[in-house]
């Protein structure tokens, strides 16, 4: 067995990278960009993460970090503090309970996991502004960003499958 | 000594039950967030420092972010406007020709208005300073819908300021911090803005959802609006001036009605940030706190009326005004003065009757001659005092009834 394989995981690589690419590529799809007069999709690339470290391992870390990404989200764009955070943990408690159900499946009934926590976070999210704004959001826009959030899953299973071994503790 | 060597080493707790046990601490944190935030009120106090440090740190990086795609769009117009030069010159022609008409009714109108204004003495809004600003960064997911323009405080923008793209309204500021200001789109779920037809006046609430085009709420009167008719900014409430366009109707599947934005005609790279102030940014509100509240006990007393003398009916004008303050000063109507004189005056803490009945007013009311016309002479129809003058023969309003006035947050409320 070679000896890095042996290591314990540095919560730097499996947490805090991918911290850093979701909060550049949030940054860089919040440039007011217009292709063909149409403005672009703009998916939820913290969703990756949230999906990828429940299934990788249960930690202390990952919740308190879908927070500190989920308020820089909120900071980001606008919106109600506290809003993305929640959607996050919400998809983030389910997989975690179910990891040792879902570990194994196939690439395929992955991604339709991954596509229903999107569900429940983007469900949970128009709850939550329903009960703050007192409005209700467009489902054709609530909609349309789940989809391009969903069509993701290629990240989080590259995620998973670089870092679901590297622990020999939780094999 | 390490934890493992310590007597708690030998404690073992499971993995997930201490993920669990982070998760739940993480949840209360995020709906603590939620609940505290205030993001849609007008207050400066909603937008919390953390907000502002962050946009602060936006800011220039979104700027760094944005130039190639302003670059890209400033190249794509030239070579667009440079290969279709010949068929937009014929397009511009056709319609500077229909322009041309068009700028012969407005100034026809215009001088039209300028002379009504000047007949009814209408007082005009002064003009508002604006403040234009470049779009840094764009949030348009479903939740939130909000730009950073790069027009902050030290500009003089403040939260509520109205802002305009190229074609019409977008929305509003929300939140300042220096060289940078969050502005709300109209999109926004927490948006909500007082709108109305223009062709029948007919009020209504814009509501943004997260779509491209918002709802039309809160529509009175039977059938106030139909497919097509333009949309402005009614004022009410003063947080937005009267008249800014907005957009165009359209009904939607399930029956609604929807606004398609005038500013979504062009990408909103630039805006113009009206520096205007609503009705509570101009009244201060520790002034009002610190009136004293006018005491309860203003109703004078029901006593019966001691003279039993029935009043002369007096066919003059303000008589009913007169008999109204007279009555509430428990004695019959017997003065000639202007009733308005009597009756407008309003009760300062509880006067007796015999105040009202041995000191007459002998100020002449400023509206006097609006409450008792010439019947020989008809009422100029000069504006006296830039109020407009009764027409004669027409029906004399009532005097007000002596009344404890409303209390003044009441008058400066915006909703």
């Amino acid at each position: 067995m070679p000896a890095n394989v042996a290591r314990q995981l540095n919560p730097l690589r499996w947490l805090g990278v991918p911290v850093l690419i979701c909060a550049v590529f949030s940054l860089l799809l919040a440039t007011p960009i217009r292709a063909f007069g149409m403005q672009l999709p703009e998916p939820v690339f913290a969703m990756v993460p949230a999906f990828a470290w429940a299934m990788i391992r249960p930690s202390v870390l990952p919740p308190f970090a879908l927070l500190l990404l989920g308020l820089y989200l909120d900071v980001l764009w606008g919106g109600p503090t506290g809003l993305w955070p929640a959607c996050l943990l919400v998809a983030y408690a389910p997989v975690l309970v179910l990891r040792n159900v879902l570990a194994g499946q196939s690439f395929v009934a992955m991604w339709i996991w991954y596509a229903c926590s999107c569900a429940l976070a983007f469900g949970f999210g128009t709850y939550l502004l329903m009960l703050d704004a007192g409005a209700m959001p467009s489902l054709i826009a609530v909609g349309w960003q789940w989809l391009v959030t969903a069509a993701l899953y290629p990240f989080a299973h590259s995620l998973i499958e670089r870092y679901e071994d590297a622990d020999v503790r939780f094999r | 000594m390490s934890l493992r060597d310590s007597p708690l080493g030998a404690l073992k707790v499971p993995l997930t039950w201490t993920a669990a046990v982070a998760l739940i601490v993480a949840v209360i944190a995020a709906l603590a967030f939620l609940l505290g935030d205030r993001r849609e009120t007008l207050r400066a106090s909603a937008y919390d420092r953390v907000r502002r440090s962050a946009d602060t740190v936006t800011a220039p990086v979104g700027k760094v972010l944005s130039a190639p795609v302003h670059w890209a769009g400033g190249i794509g117009d030239y070579l667009g406007s440079y290969i279709d030069a010949a068929g937009e010159n014929r397009r511009l022609k056709v319609q500077v020709a229909a322009d041309r008409q068009w700028r012969d009714e407005a100034l026809r109108l215009r001088e039209e208005n300028a002379r009504y204004r000047a007949l009814m003495g209408v007082k005009t809004d002064p003009p508002i300073t604006t403040v234009f600003a470049r779009t840094l960064t764009d949030a348009r997911g479903p939740f939130s819908n909000t730009r950073l323009a790069d027009a902050g405080s030290d500009k003089g923008v403040i939260e509520g300021n109205p802002v305009l793209a190229e074609h019409g309204l977008v929305g509003r500021v929300t939140g300042v911090a220096p060289g940078v200001s969050r502005i709300m789109m109209l999109t926004d779920t927490e948006s909500r803005t007082p709108v109305m037809v223009a062709r029948t006046n007919a009020r209504a609430i814009l509501t943004g959802d997260g779509g491209p085009s918002p709802r039309l709420d809160y529509l009175r009167t039977h059938d106030p609006v139909v497919e097509g008719d333009r949309v402005t900014t009614s004022g009410d409430g003063g947080v937005y001036p009267r008249g800014l366009p907005v957009g165009v109707v359209v009904k939607e599947l399930g029956g609604g009605w929807r606004v398609v934005l005038d500013s979504d005609a062009s990408p909103v790279d630039y805006v113009q940030i009206l520096l205007f102030r609503d009705f509570s940014q101009l009244i201060s509100k520790p002034t009002l706190d610190s009136k004293a509240i006018p005491s309860a006990a203003t109703e004078p007393p029901r006593d019966p009326p001691p003279i039993a003398a029935p009043a002369k009916p007096k066919p003059k004008p303000g008589a009913a005004a007169s008999a109204a303050a007279a009555s509430v000063a428990g004695k019959p109507a017997v003065s000639d003065k202007p009733a308005a004189a009597h009756a407008a005056k309003p009760h300062e803490g509880a006067p007796s009757p015999a105040d009202a009945v041995h000191k007459p007013t002998t100020k002449p009311a400023a509206d006097a001659p609006m409450h008792k016309p010439n019947p020989a002479k008809p009422a100029s129809t000069k504006p006296a005092g830039g109020k407009p003058t009764a027409k004669p023969g027409a029906p004399k309003p009532d005097a007000p009834k002596p009344h404890k006035p409303p209390p003044p947050d009441q008058e400066a409320a915006p909703f």
